[in-house]
């Protein structure tokens, strides 16, 4: 989907044009959220587990280089070939070499938002190989040519309809079908012959072991074991903070995980790869683009202690009402909108400022970062760069200016008050975004300060 | 300089101060009766439990409810009249069109009732994924309370590869509807020896 210089606002407002899906889908995000607190409640060691979570990663950032390099060695002695990539152009190349040295030209890929955020699947394609996403909702999405819109649930802002539409066109369902049973018994069949097909599988990785030089991914559809232990070749993608000490804080990090992003006690599968299968290649590619940057701005470096839970979009009041896509990047919601800036700050200055900094966010987020904090310093750091929005800038200017000279300010709110009184249509008009979603409000007779003058009789 | 190098170097440059790794938690989450408590989870997520006495009384649960199914494989000695024989070691793509695996675990875990297998126990990685329905046996003595002394049981222990599986293979991805059955198995037997 190529959203052109459209912003957040833009997105939100094609989003918005259909309110009985904007209604569907907040009702539908709100329910997995609802979901998330009865499983978080089924355990009363609840917050001591994300503190400690928090703390463990807060830990990992602090000693990363150590942990990298321990991993990178432990994984070598395992028989996983070790790979490291500076940008997303690198990690694709790398990928390719390896499906060019086995003469690959057709592979499977389980979920990896990692992929996504390096566009793997459209460099692969240009070089002439096919990827075929196993992840259903993931499939889903790529047959309707539309990147996912959420990182946990894909295809989250469709109505089974219209994937019943889809599947008629690509799989050959019944025309009307729509019922989720038989649509997903048809992408079964569909995926099942290309796990069985497909020589090589692309998975993403949910942790990496130091200690062990083990990485661990976790699914409930089954799809990354399906195309791991079927293929030649398997090719895992990580972003370098995925790295956690030792194996018994998957403890920690597997009680919280579902949890927090379906309410379901775990995941289905959580498997541990350590080493490759008999007469299987196993590739790891460690990624920076852009994380050892994002690990040396102190403000926004702990946003690198993401899991990929997805708690904080399904809590938010503006992420549920805009939908994943008005966010134009890989990772959407709260946590896309303080990862995203450090990427390109001048593609993403709208995303910070799409919240409304309630802090619903910070307050599920299993590993506690402080995500409405770093949207509000975003907010800081964009306009203090010349990155803002020039309308919002003037804004800013112009109430700057009013409000540090009291006799401008009065005059202003006077002139404010006879405007909206007398000649209303001046601010009630297109050009003034404040009246775009609300009426302007009836103005007072005075304002406090002339209220005060007159009733204070000391 | 490689992209290892230089990466390694930002990470060292740009990396805060040293914090201290957190000591594990203590007085973690403990059921009076942990299988009570597995089978109700697990059944919250799409699998049936079955307490049974013994291997006898197992094999006649199976015999009821796997009859008529052409290919049936196990790992497990005591189910070998049940099941076909000499199927390991060969292609994993073969097993396609196993109907019923049956496989051991070490233990289970009664908060998520999720039990881990190593490959060891699975004759090979792919057929605990690939079967069309999945029976798993495990022992009383072996469901823990929770997480932490899951991975206190599995301590240093050596694996290619290991997994924790909990229920069926499942995806909720069209409008949130449970459908049990994504690409693996389409239901879950669990069989608690006593």
């Amino acid at each position: 989907m190529s959203t052109g210089i459209k912003d957040h606002a833009a997105l939100s407002d094609i989003f918005n044009q259909d309110e009985a899906r904007v209604d569907w889908h907040d009702e539908t995000l709100w329910f997995v959220r609802a979901k998330r607190d009865k499983a978080a409640n089924t355990l009363s060691e609840w917050e001591a587990l994300r503190e400690n979570a928090s703390q463990i990663k807060d830990h990992v950032l602090s000693n990363l280089h150590d942990y990298l390099s321990e991993f990178e060695s432990n994984a070598q002695k395992n028989g996983i070939t070790i790979h490291w990539a500076a940008d997303a152009l690198e990690h694709n190349q790398i990928v390719h070499e390896i499906l060019k040295a086995k003469e690959i030209t057709r592979m499977v890929k389980s979920k990896s938002m990692l992929t996504e955020e390096c566009h793997l699947n459209e460099y692969l394609q240009k070089n002439g190989i096919e990827v075929i996403d196993t992840d259903l909702g993931e499939r889903i999405v790529q047959l309707a040519e539309e990147p996912p819109s959420h990182i946990v649930l894909p295809c989250i802002h469709k109505k089974k309809e219209e994937i019943g539409e889809l599947f008629h066109e690509h799989l050959g369902t019944p025309k009307g079908a729509s019922d989720p049973q038989l649509l997903t018994a048809a992408a079964r069949v569909h995926l099942r012959e290309k796990f069985l097909t497909r020589r090589a599988a692309i998975t993403g990785v949910n942790f990496a072991i130091a200690e062990t030089g083990e990485f661990v991914v976790c699914t409930n559809e089954g799809n990354a074991d399906m195309g791991a232990h079927l293929s030649e070749v398997h090719i895992a993608c990580m972003g370098i903070e995925k790295i956690i000490p030792k194996r018994a804080n998957l403890s920690v990090f597997l009680r919280l995980l579902a949890r927090s992003a379906t309410g379901q006690p775990i995941t289905t599968y959580s498997s541990h790869f350590r080493r490759p299968r008999e007469g299987q290649e196993m590739h790891l590619i460690l990624v920076d683009n852009g994380r050892t940057q994002q690990l040396g701005r102190a403000d926004f470096r702990n946003a690198l202690k993401c899991i990929r839970c997805g708690a904080c979009m399904n809590t938010c009041p503006v992420y549920r009402r805009s939908g994943g896509h008005s966010y134009h990047t890989a990772i959407a919601g709260p946590i896309g909108a303080i990862l995203a800036p450090n990427l390109d700050m001048k593609q993403y200055a709208d995303l910070p400022f799409a919240s409304t900094l309630c802090g619903s966010c910070t307050n599920v987020c299993p590993v506690k970062i402080n995500i409405h904090e770093q949207l509000y310093k975003w907010r800081q750091v964009i306009v203090k760069e010349g990155y803002a929005d020039p309308k919002k800038a003037i804004a800013m200017k112009a109430m700057e200016f009013t409000l540090s000279n009291p006799s401008v300010y009065r005059n202003a709110g006077k002139a404010g008050r006879w405007v909206m009184k007398n000649i209303p249509f001046l601010v009630n008009n297109k050009l003034n975004a404040w009246y775009n979603q609300r009426d302007m409000p009836t103005p007072p007779q005075q304002s406090f300060r002339e209220w005060y003058k007159k009733n204070n009789n000391e | 300089m490689s992209s290892r190098e230089e990466i390694l170097a930002r990470v060292k440059k740009n990396q805060p101060p040293l914090t201290v790794l957190p000591a594990d938690l203590t007085a973690l989450i403990q059921y009076p009766n942990p299988m009570e408590m597995f089978g109700i989870v697990l059944d919250g997520i799409g699998g049936t439990m079955y307490p049974v006495k013994d291997y006898e009384e197992m094999i006649g649960l199976i015999k009821t409810q796997f009859s008529n199914l052409p290919r049936v494989i196990s790992t497990i000695p005591e189910l070998k009249e049940l099941t076909e024989k000499n199927w390991e070691g060969q292609d994993p793509h073969s097993y396609e069109n196993v109907d019923v695996a049956i496989i051991e675990a070490h233990f289970g875990v009664a908060e998520n009732a999720a039990l881990w297998f190593t490959e060891s126990l699975m004759g090979q990685r792919v057929i605990p994924f690939i079967c069309q329905q999945l029976v798993v046996v495990v022992h009383k003595k072996d469901i823990l309370s929770n997480m932490q002394e899951a991975y206190q049981q599995i301590a240093d222990s050596s694996y290619g590869f290991g997994a924790f599986i909990a229920g069926p293979s499942k995806t909720a991805d069209i409008e949130q509807s449970l459908v049990l059955g994504a690409h693996g198995p389409k239901n879950m037997t669990v069989f608690v020896l006593a």
